[in-house]
């Protein structure tokens, strides 16, 4: 099936996939297979992976969005969305200490999403391990 | 004098082609320009189509019958206009265009007694709309000639409010749409509440029935429609931005080819003032060593040519 990764400012990734797994709100990881009924969905702030037909997987790191499935396509939507080969791992590291920093001293929720924007990141750099992170 | 005329026409002459090397760079810019501007217009595209398909699969499962912001209010009382000009000038009649438009459509619904708001986007809009004291909402400026998605997604959080909290009760974009390089045009396009004539339209409900949803389609359509309203005011920030630069490339074009024709007439008033002031001077010069000459006349003694023979041939 063909699996797209959509921003509004371009088409970050296209290409066939054997299965997605991503995250809708509300509830937890869904995966598409090849041949999966439309279904429609809303995304929230995950790491996104594509397993594609050659093997490899390609993580995106999607900060909310949309997933379209019809006619063994794959769409995702998304205001921001970030291949995880571009993503700057010091950089989310950075904005991930710094939103728990952040979260420690009030309950804020720009922190909390930018935490969760920064989880997302690093997921889909290679998860957490390696980091100074202890709470997860 | 002849010879100050000379120098004042060559000063200019200099001042128009330092101001036509201006315009010829900044037409070259405003060319290489469309090319990006027109790459980020298609660009934008696959993503405002698919969101336009998800809107329209919403809409037939019968999702966002109650939302104002899809199936709109009645009645209409209030209209804000989002008007995209330009930050800056010098691109030939790109904002008078669509400061028009915008215009004539305000004074329709001020004479039909309806109220108005005006969302500037660009400085341009702005000062023309506050020098002729209409209501000005909101102005949005600085980014006209290279948006990105966030300056949508300012203008749109706005739009939205305003239209959720009551205040209007539609909203239309003006903005001048790239058609290609050679022809834009300006468009007037409602955003709020969405056409859901064209929305639901020509959706068919067979291929959408059996859609499966998470979460539940309002939800979705909740979370949705204000995404869709961002990508529709990028699409028309993509095209006007683009449109401006066509435009400017063309303005200043037509300022070269000008400024090229008054260098070739200034050129030719000045040849005529130097060959004046040259003929003058020739005057002077000759008027001169006549004025000399005849003062020494009385000096002069006629010889007789018979006598020079005579004392040749006394040699």
């Amino acid at each position: 099936m063909t699996v797209s990764v959509v921003s509004p400012e371009r088409v970050l990734f296209t290409g066939e996939a054997t299965q997605v797994i991503t995250r809708t709100l509300g509830s937890g990881e869904i995966a598409f297979l090849a041949g999966h009924a439309p279904f429609l969905g809303a995304l929230t702030e995950c790491h996104t992976r594509l397993y594609m037909e050659d093997g490899s997987i390609v993580d995106v790191a999607v900060h909310g969005g949309f997933v379209e499935v019809s006619n063994n396509k794959v769409n995702i939507l998304s205001d921001v969305a970030e291949i995880g080969e571009q993503i700057d791992r010091v950089r989310a590291l950075r904005a991930k200490d710094a939103a728990e920093e952040a979260l420690r001293r009030e309950h804020d929720v720009e922190a909390a999403a930018a935490l969760s924007r920064a989880h997302a990141r690093l997921n889909a750099t290679g998860g957490l391990a390696g980091t100074s992170a202890t709470n997860h | 004098m002849a010879g100050g005329q000379e120098r004042i026409l060559r000063g200019r002459i200099r001042s128009v082609q330092a101001t036509k090397k201006i315009t010829r760079a900044m037409e070259l810019i405003a060319a290489s320009r469309i090319v990006k501007a027109q790459q980020r217009v298609q660009a934008a595209v696959p993503y405002s189509d698919q969101i336009t398909e998800v809107v329209r699969d919403l809409a037939a499962a019968g999702a966002g019958r109650g939302s104002p912001l899809l199936a709109g209010r009645g009645e209409i009382k209030n209209t804000c206009y989002v008007v995209i000009s330009a930050d800056r000038g010098l691109c030939g009649g790109y904002n008078t265009g669509v400061q028009r438009a915008a215009e004539g459509e305000i004074k329709a619904d001020v004479l039909n007694g309806l109220g108005y708001e005006i969302v500037a986007v660009g400085r341009k809009a702005d000062n023309y709309f506050r020098f002729r004291g209409y209501n000005r909402n909101a102005t949005f400026g600085g980014f006209s000639e290279n948006p990105t998605y966030d300056h949508a997604r300012t203008i749109g959080k706005h739009v939205i409010e305003l239209f959720q909290s009551g205040e209007v009760d539609k909203v239309l974009l003006v903005y001048t749409r790239f058609i290609s390089a050679g022809s834009q045009e300006v468009v007037l396009r409602p955003l709020v509440p969405l056409e859901t004539e064209s929305v639901i339209g020509d959706a068919k409900p067979a291929a959408v029935g059996d859609y499966e949803f998470e979460p539940d389609p309002g939800t979705i359509l909740e979370t949705l429609l204000p995404r869709y309203v961002e990508a529709r005011i990028y699409a028309a920030l993509l095209n006007a931005a683009a449109s401006e630069h066509a435009f400017r490339q063309r303005a200043m074009k037509s300022a070269t080819d000008n400024a090229e024709e008054l260098i070739k007439s200034l050129a030719r008033i000045m040849n005529r003032a130097r060959q004046d002031s040259i003929t003058t001077e020739i005057m002077e010069i000759v008027s001169g060593a006549e004025a000399l000459g005849s003062s020494k006349t009385k000096n002069v003694r006629y010889v007789d040519i018979d006598d020079l023979d005579r004392a040749d041939a006394h040699a």
